[in-house]
């Protein structure tokens, strides 16, 4: 079915996408709402909560943003709970390219690692050279990750080539760093375009799929998710290698947090229960784990006045 | 021609202005003063108490920055919208109490001009408890008062309708938003309220009214950290202790009236102030 690396061509790029099975979109719905409504409990719960803390990229993007915001939020990317220190550290924080260098002098050698979104985010619309100029500028500030975003317009229609070498150019920009390539997932349309997308970011050698930028919704709802998550299983089943899954924006509660892990327990399969491969885009989601955490310790029901505002 | 069939009300809880059941799906059989069948009413659990602070706090914003007038025509509006419903109150609190159709009349008459009577604060509670303070200094020195924040009440197990109007009146005149557990006993007028709240130009959420046992529910209402103010006047004394130990927790607003409450009588502002905080203003003079 699907060939690699075999993309030197728009045909052969289509032939391949093309060729893989259609999502039935009944089916992924009803699936995704029946995983979303196991009862994950006490024990249960707490492992839970750290692991889905333990795999928040906390995130930061918007046109407001400061060097003081930048700093906060990465100490607490260390520190999510100054008061516990049980609570593990988050994964990531997720900055804009200026801001890297900030988010680095902070979190330091904590082992929280520092993303940058980059490649004209959140639209990608410029050119190549401007793209891998984005991504070097990020990298060389001290990005451990890059969060690429594809060219929805090139991709919607049917210029996968083009998409497909701006990943490679911009995993050669990379060089160390992870690349995480973002299919905003909310503008693809259909989940057979989500499946073609992840195949094809997978093919051009992204090492993370990533759902959405947050700046469009609907963002990182169920479905798109289980649908990323096959193709990663798939994708490992005929090529041997892993990549990992990021669904980002949407993410509020703790409920859809877990709803999060169970999808990748049953779908991709425990492999993917690690931070090096899956993440949660979030910022918000933080302070509801950490309050659902306080709660299952103290046994009161916890409130938003005594944690950080971010 | 068949007989036709009786139509019973379902009585369900009152959260974020919807009407859900319980989250447990638990009910219990509501008797009156005889001990007859009146209804299956809904018996909200702990977590019903939360999905009741999450809408309360919700609401907060909004409603406490509506301006007073605002708030006294809202609360005017639900005196008339209870009045509009004074039979079916009335005979609601007769079989509730298990007094006459008479007595019940003026105890539902007594609810509505109580209402009113709170509404006519909204604007006045801040010169009451407001002022302007001499200070050594060229300075303005102003004091307000504010509404505390979400408050939670254990309503009277007695006057299901003029108790438990005695109790949310003053809480929301000043801008509080409130979670209220009805009377055990005596719930269903407090959903019938809420019927008259729903449709009364009150934003959802302000008044979350829920049913069933006080002793299961008030422990967690008193321990929420995301809970201002608790009002124990429901609260039998060994309960009314153990709120009042976990509300220590976040330093919350306590008010624990002492001995039985004569709803009758002229209420005085205390109820309203005890859910007030003040915030004083320093405004330089002459620049």
């Amino acid at each position: 079915m699907v060939s690699i690396p075999t993309a030197s061509s728009n045909a052969s790029l289509r032939a391949s996408l093309h060729g893989l099975p259609g999502v039935d979109r009944v089916g992924a719905d009803a699936r995704a709402a029946g995983l979303g409504t196991r009862s994950i409990k006490t024990t249960a719960k707490r492992q839970a909560i750290d692991m889905a803390i333990s795999m928040v990229d906390l995130t930061t993007l918007e046109g407001a943003d400061t060097r003081g915001k930048v700093r906060a939020m990465c100490a607490k990317a260390v520190h999510p709970d100054p008061t516990d220190p049980t609570v593990p550290r988050v994964a990531a924080v997720c900055v804009y390219p200026d801001l890297v260098a900030e988010a680095r002098d902070v979190v330091g050698s904590s082992g929280v690692k520092v993303a940058s979104v980059a490649t004209a985010f959140p639209s990608g619309r410029s050119s190549l050279e401007v793209k891998v100029a984005d991504t070097a500028m990020a990298v060389a500030a001290g990005a451990d990750e890059i969060d690429m975003v594809i060219d929805r317009g090139a991709f919607l229609s049917g210029d996968y080539l083009k998409v497909f070498e701006e990943i490679q150019a911009i995993k050669e920009a990379c060089g160390e760093a992870h690349l995480k390539v973002i299919l905003e997932t909310g503008e693809l349309a259909t989940y057979d375009n989500v499946r073609r997308a992840s195949w094809l970011a997978m093919m051009a050698g992204g090492d993370f799929i990533k759902t959405s930028t947050g700046k469009v919704q609907p963002a990182a709802t169920l479905p798109v998710t289980l649908v990323m998550l096959e193709a990663v299983r798939d994708f490992r089943d005929r090529e041997g290698r892993m990549v990992g899954v990021k669904p980002a924006g949407g993410i509020r509660t703790t409920k859809d947090a877990i709803k999060m892990l169970v999808l990748v327990n049953e779908t991709a399969g425990p492999d993917w229960l690690d931070p090096d491969w899956f993440r949660l885009g979030a910022s918000s989601v933080l302070n509801d784990l950490l309050m659902q955490r306080q709660k299952l310790t103290t046994g009161r029901y916890a409130g938003p006045d005594y944690f950080t505002l971010d | 021609m068949s007989e036709r069939l009786s139509v019973r009300k379902t009585y369900k809880l009152y959260i974020g202005g919807a009407f859900p059941r319980s989250e447990s799906g638990r009910s219990y059989v509501v008797t009156g003063a005889k001990g007859e069948f009146l209804a299956n009413a809904s018996k909200a659990s702990r977590k019903d108490v939360r999905d009741a602070v999450t809408a309360a706090r919700k609401a907060f914003p909004g409603w406490s920055a509506a301006t007073a007038y605002n708030r006294g025509q809202i609360l005017y509006r639900i005196a008339e919208m209870l009045e509009g419903r004074r039979s079916q109150f009335v005979s609601e609190v007769a079989e509730a109490d298990g007094v006459s159709g008479k007595k019940a009349g003026e105890l539902v008459d007594a609810a509505v001009d109580r209402l009113v009577w709170y509404a006519g604060w909204s604007d006045k509670i801040s010169s009451l408890r407001g002022s302007s303070n001499p200070v050594a200094g060229p300075y303005f020195n102003l004091s307000t008062p504010e509404p505390t924040g979400v408050v939670g009440i254990v309503a009277p197990p007695m006057g299901p309708l003029f108790g438990l109007v005695s109790v949310i009146a003053p809480v929301i005149v000043t801008g509080n938003t409130c979670v209220v557990i009805a009377s055990e006993r005596a719930p269903l007028p407090s959903i019938t309220l809420a019927e008259v709240l729903a449709t009364s130009d009150l934003p959802g959420g302000v008044v979350n009214i829920l049913t069933g046992s006080s002793a299961e529910m008030a422990p967690w209402l008193a321990g929420h950290m995301d809970v201002n103010g608790i009002d124990l006047t429901g609260a039998d004394a060994e309960l009314a202790q153990k709120c009042e130990e976990l509300a220590a927790e976040n330093l919350k607003r306590v008010l624990r009236p002492n001995g039985k409450t004569d709803w009758a009588a002229d209420p005085g502002t205390g109820r309203m102030t005890a859910f007030l905080e003040t915030k004083t203003v320093w405004h330089p003079i002459g620049i």
